[in-house]
C-alpha cells in the first residue's frame, strides 16, 4: 500500500496542465479528486511518474448556467454538487446521485469530472451523464473539443480521451420542471460501489410517456445506455406491460463481472429492480 | 461527626469501584490521537522491512535473485529462507504444534506467502525494492476445497511432513491430514440417534473470515549488541508468551529480552500469533545491529495473518417426539490453510469445540474433528471468542432450530423444553465440561417478554399469509439464539500455551500517599482494562479509582501472564487483582489495629476504612493505612504495602445470553433490515455496565459483519478474492443495526468476585441470531438450511430457487 515514486505538480490554468502533459507524455497523469487514482497507485496496479494535480486551477471549478444550458466545471466536487442551488433547481436528479456516492468526507474531494474521465464502470455519474445526453469539453494541446457523454465510454478504463487531454467542463441541458426523474443504486454499504444502479429521466403528456432515458451503472465494462429499455416506454402509459419490457431490454444488454457484490446473474436483476423502482418514482415526480 | 461527613452511600460512590459507570480512562488519550501505537516509535537509525510476496497459492520456488534490489541505493538487506537457515530460524514452530515457515523455503503454499524481507532506510525503498527482487516460480495443482483435502490423489501440500504418520495430536492418515480428535460416547451417540424417534442431519458451515483491527500487525525490533540485549516492541496480546518465544528461539536469556506492547488498536485474536514479519525483523535487528521496524498494509493483514473460522460441521441430533432432545453428534471437517498455526491451549486441537451442547441437556454426545491443510493463509484464531467456542456455538444454534422446523415446534420452546435447569448447576456436560453456574430459562423468558415475542410471531403469520396472496414482497424472521460460552482459560491442569500454564497474574502496590500502581500480565486492546481493574481495586482496597493506575504490556515490570484474548482478562487476571488486594487489605488490617491499639479481630472493614467493632467513630482510612505502612507498622512486621497474586483458576467461567434478532427481507433485492435486535447476557458480576454494552455494541457489530456478508473467499487458483476492504464487508455506522441490551446476573460461583467476563458474548451470540433470522423467514417455504454468509445476492438466490421472482 506503497506507492511507487513520482513527482508532483499543481497547475493553476488548464492550459498550463495539457502543456504539462504534451510534455511529460504517456507516464504522466492527472490527478482531480484522487479516489480511484491513489488507491491503484497504493497498490502499484498504476505507477504514473508524474501526477499533475488540477486542484489548484479555479476556473476548473464551479457551476453556471448558460442559456438553456448547466456548465458544470470538472473540478466541481460532489460536495459542491449536493449543496449547489442551480444544480438543484435545474438537474435534481445530480445531487440524488451524489448523494449515493461513498461518503462526506470523499465527497469534499471527489469530482464530477474525475468521476466521469476514469471510465470505471463503478462511478455512479457516467451512466446519469449518458441519461441526461451530457456533454464533455476537453482540452489538449492541440485545443479544444467536446465530445458526447454518449459516445464518450469505450471500455472499462478506456475512453474517448486522447492521451494528453483533460476534461475542462460538462455541458447538460436544464431539465424541466413537467421532468420525472430518480437514480436507484443497490449497494452493500456506504462506499461501496453499486451492484446495479439505474438513472431515469422521462416526460408525461396526457397520460403517455413523451420522452425517457435510462442508464445503467457497473453492469456492463461501460456504463450503459438503455436505448431500447427508454424506447419501451415512450409512447406507453407506463403500464405494467411497457415497465416489463423495458426491464426486460435493459436486462438484455448488461454483462456485469461476478465479484463481492454478486453473480452475473444477480446483478443482472438487480439492474432490472433498480430500474422498475427508478421508473416508479420518476413516474410520481413527472407532471403532464 | 457532623453534617459534612460523607455518607457510607457517598464514600462508596466516591470510589468509583464495581458496578460503576466510570468513564473509560484510556479514552482521553484516544480520542485525541494521543494514543502511543507501535508505528509511532521512532528510534535513531531506524530501517523498515517489507515482504515480496507470493502471487501463487502453491509453486516450486526455482530460483531468487535479489541482486538488482541489492543494489538499489538504501536497501540494506534482502533475507530469504537460505539466510535464516544458519541461524535455524527458516520454520518456526506454531502454537498448536506444527512448524510453519518464516520464508518461503522451496516452496509456497498460499497466495501472498512471505517469500523475501528487503531491509531499507525508509518504507518507500523497502517497497521499490521487493518489485526488484526476480523469483521465479513453478505453479503447482491448487487445493482450495478442504472437502477434496484428503482425496487420494489430491495434491501433497506439506512435503516437509512426508512420512509422517504422527502429528502433534496423535495419527495422521492422509498427506494433508493433521489431526482427528475425538470426544464423547461415540458408541451410545451412535446407539441414540439410531433410536431417535426425531433425528436431523445436516452440513452447517461457519466460513472463513478476517479479525480485521483497526491497526494491523506490526513490530520493531531493536538488539543492542553491546548489552546483549533485544527491545521488541509489537501488536501483542500476549507479550509475555512472544517474550518466552523470542528467548526460546533466539537463545538470548529472557531477561535480556524488553518485549513491550504500548497502545494495541484492537487484536480479536488476529495479535496472539507470532509472525513472519516479527521473526524478520527481530533477525534483521540482530544481525545489522540497528532496529528495523515491520509494519502490515491492510491486504497484507487480510491475506497473510489469521483468518478465523472455517469449519464445516455435520450435525446430527436425535429428539422424542415431544421434542427432548436425546443425541447429538458433531463431525467436523476443519481446514486450517497451510500451517496449522491455530492459537489454542497446546492440548487442544480444536480449542474448546466440545461446548457444541450448548446450553442444552444432552444426554450423550460426540464430537469429531479431523484438521486439514489446504492452499490457504494459516491461522484459525478466536476472532473475538473463546477457542472455536464461536463456531461451536453457530452450530449448535442453527442445528436447534433446524430440529424444532422438523418437530413443528416454536425454536424458543424447544430450547426452553431442553435447557439444563438451575438446579442441575455444576452440571457435568457429555462432552467433559462443568459449567459453573446459569439460568437459562429466566433469561429467555426475560428476552422474549422484553421483545413481545408471541406478538412477533402473530404478526410473522399474517406476513407470511399477505405474502402468499402477494400483497407484499418482504418476508419477516425472527432469529433466536441461546448462546453458552466457555471462557476464562484456564485451569493449568488442562490448559497451557507451550508448557506454560494459562493462569494469570495482578501486582498492585500502594504508594504512601495512597495512590496505586498496579499490573497485569493481560493486555488491552481495546477493553478498557485500565478503567475496569482499578475498579476491582478500589471495591476491594477503598482507594479511588482514580488514584489507581494501571500498566500492562511491559515485561519488565509487569508480572508474568498469558495474555488477554478468550475472555480471559476478567476470569483469569480479574481474579488475581482481587486476590492480590485482599493480600494488602489483610495486612492493612493489621496496621490499622496496630494503630487503633486493638487486636485484628477488634476491626472490622467499613468500604474504605477499618474501624473498631461497635465504635464506628474509631477508624483508620486507607490512605491513613497506607502512609503507616510505611512509617509505623507492627513489630516485627515489613513495612510497605504491595502484593502479587498468580491465579491459576480452578474452573473455566460460563457466560451466557439470550439474543433475538427480527429481520425484514426483501425478497426481490435479497437485501435485509434489522429491525431490531435483542441482547441479553448474564456475565455474572458486572464490573462497569457502561463497558459491558460497549462491549456488546463491538461484539454484535461484528457479528452481523460476519453473518451478513463478511468473508474471506478464494478462487479455484487460489486466489484470494476479498484481500482489501473494498470486498471484504467491514459494515458503518450506516449499516449497523440498533441494539438493545439487556442483562441478569448469575455469578460465577468459583471466582473471587463472581465475574464471567464478556468481551466475546457478542460475537458468539448474533452470529447464529442473525443466521437464524434469515433461515427462520424463508423456513415457512421449505427452503431447508441456508449457509452463511448471508449477503443479499445469496439470499435473493435462495428466493430465486425457490421461485419467488416467478
Amino acid at each position: 500500500m506503497i506507492p511507487g515514486r513520482f513527482d508532483y505538480y499543481r497547475p493553476s490554468s488548464a492550459q498550463e496542465a495539457v502543456a504539462l502533459l504534451a510534455k511529460l507524455g504517456e507516464d504522466a497523469r492527472p490527478l482531480a479528486g484522487g479516489h480511484s487514482l491513489i488507491p491503484v497507485m497504493k497498490t502499484r496496479l498504476a505507477a504514473p511518474e508524474h501526477l499533475i494535480d488540477l486542484g489548484g486551477i479555479a476556473d476548473l471549478r464551479g457551476v453556471k448556467v448558460e442559456g438553456d444550458t448547466v456548465v458544470i466545471g470538472a473540478m466541481t466536487t460532489q460536495h459542491d454538487l449536493l449543496t449547489s442551488k442551480v444544480i438543484a433547481e435545474h438537474l435534481p436528479i445530480i445531487p440524488e446521485t451524489s448523494a449515493l456516492i461513498a461518503d462526506p468526507q470523499i465527497r469534499y474531494l471527489g469530482t464530477l469530472g474525475g468521476n466521469v474521465a476514469n471510465g470505471d464502470p463503478g462511478n455512479d455519474m457516467p451512466a446519469l451523464m449518458m441519461c441526461l445526453d451530457a456533454t464533455f469539453t476537453v482540452l489538449g494541446a492541440g485545443g479544444e473539443r467536446t465530445i458526447k457523454a454518449r459516445e464518450f465510454y469505450l471500455g472499462t478504463y478506456y475512453t474517448a480521451l486522447e492521451t494528453g487531454e483533460i476534461v475542462t467542463s460538462i455541458r447538460i441541458k436544464a431539465m424541466s420542471k413537467a421532468t420525472g426523474y430518480a437514480y436507484e443504486k443497490l449497494k452493500r454499504k456506504v462506499g461501496d460501489y453499486a451492484t446495479a444502479a439505474a438513472a431515469v429521466v422521462l416526460s408525461v403528456s396526457g397520460g403517455k410517456c413523451t420522452s425517457a432515458a435510462i442508464g445503467l451503472t457497473n453492469v456492463a465494462e461501460t456504463p450503459l445506455l438503455a436505448e431500447d429499455a427508454a424506447a419501451a416506454l415512450v409512447g406507453s402509459s407506463l403500464d405494467k406491460v411497457a415497465i416489463d419490457k423495458a426491464v426486460a431490454a435493459a436486462e438484455a444488454i448488461t454483462n456485469p463481472a461476478h465479484d463481492a457484490r454478486g453473480t452475473p446473474q444477480y446483478r443482472t436483476k438487480m439492474a432490472g429492480v433498480m430500474l422498475r423502482r427508478a421508473i416508479a418514482r420518476a413516474m410520481t415526480r413527472a407532471h403532464g | 461527626m457532623n453534617d459534612m461527613t460523607p455518607t457510607r452511600e457517598e464514600r462508596a460512590e466516591k470510589l468509583q469501584g464495581m458496578g460503576c459507570r466510570r468513564k473509560r480512562v484510556e479514552d482521553i488519550r484516544f480520542t485525541q490521537g494521543k494514543g502511543q501505537y507501535v508505528d509511532d516509535i521512532k528510534l535513531p537509525g531506524m530501517l523498515f522491512g517489507d515482504f515480496v510476496r507470493s502471487p501463487y497459492a502453491h509453486a516450486r520456488i526455482k530460483h531468487i535473485d535479489k541482486s538488482k534490489a541489492l543494489a538499489m541505493k538504501g536497501v540494506i538487506a534482502v533475507l530469504t529462507a537460505e539466510d535464516l537457515k544458519p541461524v535455524k530460524l527458516d520454520w518456526m514452530p506454531t502454537l498448536a504444534g506444527d512448524v510453519q515457515m518464516v520464508l518461503a523455503d522451496g516452496k509456497v503454499l498460499f497466495q501472498n506467502q512471505e517469500v523475501a524481507f528487503v531491509i531499507a532506510e525508509d518504507r518507500y525503498i523497502a517497497s521499490d525494492a521487493c518489485e526488484l527482487v526476480e523469483v521465479e516460480y513453478e505453479a503447482l495443482e491448487v487445493l482450495v476445497d478442504p472437502f477434496k483435502a484428503l482425496a487420494p490423489n489430491a495434491p501433497e501440500l506439506r512435503e516437509d511432513l512426508r512420512g509422517k504418520t504422527e502429528g502433534a495430536h496423535g495419527k495422521r492418515i492422509h498427506h494433508n491430514h493433521i489431526f482427528n480428535w475425538q470426544v464423547g460416547d461415540k458408541a451410545a451417540t451412535d446407539a441414540a440417534i439410531s433410536n431417535g424417534e426425531v433425528t436431523i442431519k445436516e452440513m452447517i458451515s461457519y466460513h472463513r473470515t478476517h479479525p480485521c483491527p483497526l491497526e494491523t500487525c506490526q513490530a520493531l525490533a531493536s538488539m543492542d549488541k553491546i548489552k546483549g540485549e533485544l527491545t521488541l516492541w509489537g501488536t501483542f496480546q500476549a507479550p509475555h508468551v512472544v517474550r518466552t518465544v523470542a528467548s526460546l528461539l533466539s537463545g538470548i536469556p529472557e531477561a535480556k529480552i524488553h518485549v513491550i506492547a504500548p497502545d494495541i488498536g484492537g487484536g480479536f485474536g488476529n495479535k496472539v500469533g507470532v509472525y513472519p514479519g516479527y521473526v524478520c525483523a527481530i533477525v534483521g535487528s540482530i544481525v545489522l545491529g540497528k532496529p528495523v521496524k515491520w509494519v502490515e498494509d491492510r491486504m497484507e493483514n487480510l491475506t497473510a495473518t489469521s483468518f478465523a473460522r472455517d469449519y464445516h460441521m455435520t450435525t446430527e441430533i436425535s429428539a422424542t417426539k415431544e421434542g427432548k432432545v436425546t443425541g447429538l453428534k458433531v463431525h467436523i471437517l476443519a481446514d486450517h490453510g497451510a500451517f496449522d498455526a491455530c492459537a489454542d491451549p497446546s492440548k487442544w486441537p480444536a480449542g474448546f469445540a466440545n461446548i457444541v451442547t450448548g446450553s442444552y441437556d444432552f444426554p450423550v454426545a460426540h464430537l469429531e474433528v479431523d484438521g486439514v491443510y489446504t492452499n490457504k493463509a494459516p491461522g484459525g484464531v478466536a476472532y473475538r471468542c473463546s477457542f472455536r467456542v464461536t463456531e461451536a456455538a453457530y452450530c449448535i444454534e442453527r442445528a436447534m432450530d433446524i430440529l424444532a422446523q422438523k418437530l413443528g415446534m416454536d425454536p424458543a420452546d424447544l430450547r426452553m423444553k431442553n435447557f439444563i435447569q438451575p438446579q442441575q448447576f455444576p452440571y457435568q456436560s457429555a462432552l467433559g465440561w462443568e459449567y459453573d453456574s446459569g439460568d437459562y430459562p429466566t433469561a429467555l423468558k426475560k428476552g422474549m417478554e422484553t421483545i413481545n415475542y408471541r406478538a412477533l410471531r402473530e404478526e410473522q403469520k399474517a406476513k407470511q399469509e399477505a405474502f402468499k396472496r402477494g400483497e407484499t414482497r418482504e418476508i419477516m424472521g425472527i432469529g433466536v439464539s441461546f448462546f453458552t460460552e466457555i471462557v476464562g482459560a484456564g485451569p493449568s491442569r488442562n490448559c497451557d500455551i507451550l508448557g506454560v500454564g494459562m493462569f494469570d497474574s495482578a501486582e498492585i502496590r500502594v504508594h504512601p500517599t495512597g495512590s496505586i500502581i498496579a499490573r497485569m500480565g493481560t493486555k488491552s486492546q481495546g477493553q478498557a482494562h485500565e478503567t475496569t481493574y482499578a475498579q476491582i481495586i478500589a471495591t476491594e482496597l477503598g482507594i479511588e479509582a482514580d488514584k489507581i493506575m494501571i500498566e500492562e504490556g511491559n515485561t519488565d515490570t509487569a508480572p508474568y501472564g498469558l495474555g488477554t484474548y478468550g475472555s480471559r482478562s476478567t476470569p483469569v487476571a480479574g481474579a488475581a487483582t482481587a486476590m492480590a488486594a485482599r493480600k494488602i487489605r489483610a495486612k492493612a488490617q493489621m496496621i490499622a489495629a496496630h494503630l487503633l491499639e486493638v487486636s485484628d479481630y477488634d476491626v472490622e472493614w467499613d468500604i474504605d476504612r477499618f474501624r473498631v467493632k461497635g465504635l464506628p467513630e474509631k477508624f483508620k482510612t486507607m490512605t491513613e493505612i497506607a502512609w503507616a505502612a510505611y512509617n509505623n507498622v507492627p513489630e516485627g512486621m515489613e513495612p510497605g504495602l504491595e502484593a502479587v497474586n498468580y491465579y491459576d483458576p480452578p474452573n473455566m467461567t460460563y457466560p451466557f445470553g439470550a439474543y433475538i434478532c427480527v429481520m425484514d427481507i426483501d425478497v426481490d433485492t435479497g437485501v435485509a433490515k434489522t429491525r431490531r435486535f435483542y441482547a441479553l447476557d448474564d456475565c455474572g458480576t458486572r464490573i462497569n455496565p457502561m463497558v459491558i454494552e460497549g462491549q456488546v455494541h463491538g461484539g454484535c457489530t461484528e457479528g452481523f459483519a460476519i453473518a451478513m456478508g463478511q468473508e474471506i473467499r478464494y478462487d479455484e487458483m487460489g486466489n484470494c478474492v476479498t484481500g482489501s476492504l473494498m470486498d471484504f464487508f467491514l459494515p458503518t455506522a450506516v449499516e449497523t443495526p440498533h441494539w438493545e441490551t439487556d442483562f441478569t446476573v448469575t455469578p460465577s460461583p468459583h471466582h473471587p468476585i463472581g465475574a464471567k467476563g464478556v468481551g466475546e458474548s457478542p460475537n458468539v451470540g448474533s452470529v447464529p441470531a442473525f443466521s437464524n433470522a434469515v433461515n427462520d423467514a424463508f423456513a415457512f417455504l421449505n427452503a431447508g438450511h441456508i449457509q452463511m454468509p448471508h449477503d443479499a445476492w445469496r439470499t435473493w438466490e435462495v428466493a430465486e430457487r425457490l421461485g419467488l421472482h416467478d
